[in-house]
């Protein structure tokens, strides 16, 4: 945008300054142009945002009116213990799920070697992405049952008195996590693959002539080129897992006590929003959630001025 | 990769997450009722429900064939879907003309005049009060207006399995049977080894604990105060943590797992409390047809059990108000009792036709249900019944699991829930 603007000032400049209404229109042109995008951005993120800000200041009513109790929401929010506890299993939750970016370096560094049907376990390690989350999450819950449960027969099979994976409270969040992995594995393999297929096999070879190993070769070599994809993949998987709600609607039972003991902030949010309808609350939820996104990728961009090494 | 590339799509997926985030929570509304006919034209009502789409259907059949003008659009909504999207279609004014409605959500709408009072159209219709049990009645009235007429109802019995009872010889239940037979069955029942247990104990509010407080003499809420430090309601809630406790129920950890209807259901507990709105579910189950049957709740101090029931009520803001109150009142009388009767989906309110759904299943012992009526005791609710509802999850717990006592638990919820009924006026 702004080059196009400056290139409209030069050429500008450059003509005679004979009319500004000729300018201003040009001007209205491009503004047209840019409408729809603007427009969009408005009645999408903006109005929403300030309306949520707004919001979140206030005390509403069942069915619609509301009233403005100043910061009331966010002191109520440091003193509610439920609140700090969803937060916690939010960063349990997305903590466990940064081993995926590991596991999928490793797995799509085997896909990359192996030298027939690739394409086959591609699309197998990338069938997760494209199926229906609620899907996976009722496959996982019967997978997790304590007493009929796919696990928990193998797991006796040796002889091991496996525990109610989604109905323990304090295994609950651990079980969903490790879906969490599981699903995410796909969308990072993909990246990564991407990523090593950009790896010059000159820089190998050169080093092999050296005397490097493959493990060597990988670590002083593969891995900061592909540092940048493995940057990308943690900040997605970061993003993605502080919002994670699907799977813990799905997997969990209401009412439950696990549901109570592994609800992530966003199924916090929408309990407070959407179950007992108190809005300005949920707002607030909001907010604070929004500020800990933009905290956390912020950090997250940091570290990758230190680690990141794009060639 | 180079690094702008990496930035600007990492920057574009953020965006693409956070809209998908958003626009799983904004509620669609497709079907909104439109925009008022004038007068003289043919009229549409909507009428929004959960469940039962066949014998809903053959209502409104029934009633556009008496008023000729009047259609009537159905939406059905499940469960889950169904309170979100009334709530923000009531905000919003799109809510369904005529729509179901429970005694836990009842006082929220009515306190805000969000329903059309019905007590003038009731009067002057000359419909008698007495047909409908009362206590439906006093659910739905708020400040002494009447905002709906009873739908159905439903009771609590106590269902069994047979092939169980023979197996382990014993007795089938008895409308004589009091707490300790319960006990007593349960205990012969239980079978460690076979991972077969006499009864299921889950924590259950209308099909569980509501009635054996009641039959222990003790109260949930009453004039607007927590029951719950009262010994005789901590009675009502020990009889399921001993049942648990002494190993005859699955723990609360199983009930999650498989939800308790399901284990009875598949034959893993012997003895099931559980609501008439499940004869139809058992008995369309050919292989439990034959197998299970049902009973009067088992006495305590006193013979009680938890009525509830759905009731037809009318949104305050509905274009067509008149057109509106003879809907209500057709679906309130007797002809709509015998068609919901005559289908054995649930049991009408009206006096009278509860026979239709007793003799809709003759293999049942229904009329079990029907006994019961006159100890039924409301179902108990308040301004804002969600809010201490959800500190009774919070509380309770605990105690089946037997980390704290009954007392305990008791005592702090009912100090947690008269702080939340101190609040329910601001």
């Amino acid at each position: 945008m702004t080059t196009g603007k400056g290139g409209a000032e030069r050429l500008a400049a450059r003509c005679p300054p004979s009319s500004t209404s000729r300018r201003s229109r040009r001007g209205s042109i491009g503004y047209a142009f840019i409408a729809p995008a603007i427009i969009g951005l408005l009645a999408l993120y903006i109005i929403p945002l300030l309306t949520t800000i707004y919001l979140s200041f206030t005390e509403t009513q069942p069915f619609g009116g509301s009233k403005f109790t100043g910061a009331d929401n966010y002191e109520r929010l440091v003193r509610d213990p439920q609140f700090w506890e969803s937060l916690r299993n939010s960063a349990t939750y997305t903590l466990i799920v940064l081993i995926g970016v590991p596991i999928s370096i490793v797995i799509a560094t085997c896909i990359h070697n192996v030298r027939r049907g690739k394409t086959v376990y591609r699309v197998l390690f990338f069938l997760p992405v494209v199926t229906l989350p609620v899907a996976i999450g009722m496959v996982w819950r019967y997978i997790f049952n304590g007493e009929f449960g796919l696990l928990n027969q193998a797991v006796a099979a040796v002889g091991i008195d496996g525990p109610s994976w989604v109905a323990d409270p304090n295994v609950a969040i651990y079980a969903v996590s490790i879906v969490g992995i599981w699903m995410s594995l796909g969308t990072s393999i993909i990246i990564i693959g991407a990523g090593l297929q950009g790896v010059s096999p000159e820089l190998l070879e050169a080093s092999s002539l050296d005397g490097a190993g493959p493990i060597r070769q990988f670590f002083s070599i593969t891995l900061p080129l592909i540092s940048p994809s493995v940057f990308f993949v943690s900040v997605l998987s970061v993003i993605s897992s502080l919002q994670m709600f699907d799977l813990i609607y799905v997997m969990l039972s209401r009412g439950s006590q696990a549901e109570t003991a592994s609800q992530t902030i966003v199924y916090y949010f929408y309990e407070k929003t959407f179950l007992e309808f108190d809005r300005g609350y949920g707002a607030a939820i909001a907010i604070v959630f929004l500020l800990i996104i933009m905290l956390t990728t912020t950090i997250q961009f940091r570290i990758q001025r230190r680690t990141v090494f794009y060639g | 990769m180079n690094r702008k590339i990496v930035l600007a799509i990492a920057t574009a997926s953020i965006a693409a997450i956070s809209i998908a985030g958003c626009s799983s929570s904004t509620t669609k509304d497709p079907d909104s009722t439109g925009t008022p006919a004038p007068q003289g034209d043919p009229v549409t009502l909507t009428y929004g429900v959960w469940s039962q789409d066949d014998t809903m259907k053959a209502l409104i059949d029934a009633f556009e064939a008496e008023n000729p003008g009047i259609t009537v659009d159905l939406q059905v909504n499940p469960w889950n879907d169904f309170w979100t999207k009334l709530q923000v279609g009531a905000q919003g004014g799109t809510a369904p003309d005529a729509f179901w409605m429970l005694g836990d959500r009842f006082q929220v709408y009515a306190a805000n005049d969000q329903l059309l009072p019905l007590s003038d159209t009731i009067a002057d219709a000359g419909v008698d009060l007495g047909v409908y049990p009362s206590a439906l009645v006093d659910l739905f009235t708020y400040t002494d207006e009447l905002y709906g007429l009873p739908k159905d109802f439903d009771t609590v019995g106590l269902w069994y399995n047979k092939d169980m009872f023979d197996a382990a010889g014993v007795d089938y239940p008895t409308d004589q049977w009091a707490w300790n037979d319960v006990a007593t069955a349960a205990a012969a029942l239980t079978d460690s080894d076979a991972g077969t247990y006499g009864i299921a104990a889950p924590f259950n509010r209308q099909e569980g604990l509501y009635n054996t407080v009641a039959q222990a003499g003790g109260t949930i809420i009453d004039n607007g105060v927590s029951g719950y430090g009262d010994p005789k309601t901590q009675e009502g809630i020990s009889f399921w943590t001993d049942l648990v406790a002494a190993g005859y129920s699955p723990t609360l950890e199983q009930f999650a797992d498989t939800e308790a209807v399901a284990q009875f259901e598949n034959g893993t507990v012997a003895m099931y409390y559980g609501g008439s709105f499940y004869a139809q579910r058992f008995y369309d189950n050919a292989d439990l047809q034959a197998k299970v049957d049902v009973q009067v709740l088992p006495t305590g101090e006193q013979r009680a059990t938890v009525i509830n029931g759905i009731q037809n009520v009318g949104y305050a803001k509905s274009q067509h108000p008149e057109e509106l109150k003879k809907f209500l009142l057709f679906l309130g009388g007797e002809e709509a009792a015998k068609i919901q009767a005559s289908t054995g989906a649930v049991i009408p309110a009206y006096e009278n036709t509860q026979q239709g759904w007793v003799d809709a299943m003759p293999e049942f012992n229904l009329q079990a249900f029907i006994d019961e009526v006159p100890y039924g005791v409301v179902y108990p609710v308040s301004a804002d019944t969600a809010a201490w509802n959800s500190l009774e999850d919070e509380y309770l717990p605990p105690a089946w699991n037997g980390a704290t006592s009954v007392k305990d638990a008791s005592d702090a919820l009912a100090d947690a829930m008269n702080d939340a009924l101190a609040n329910e006026g601001d």
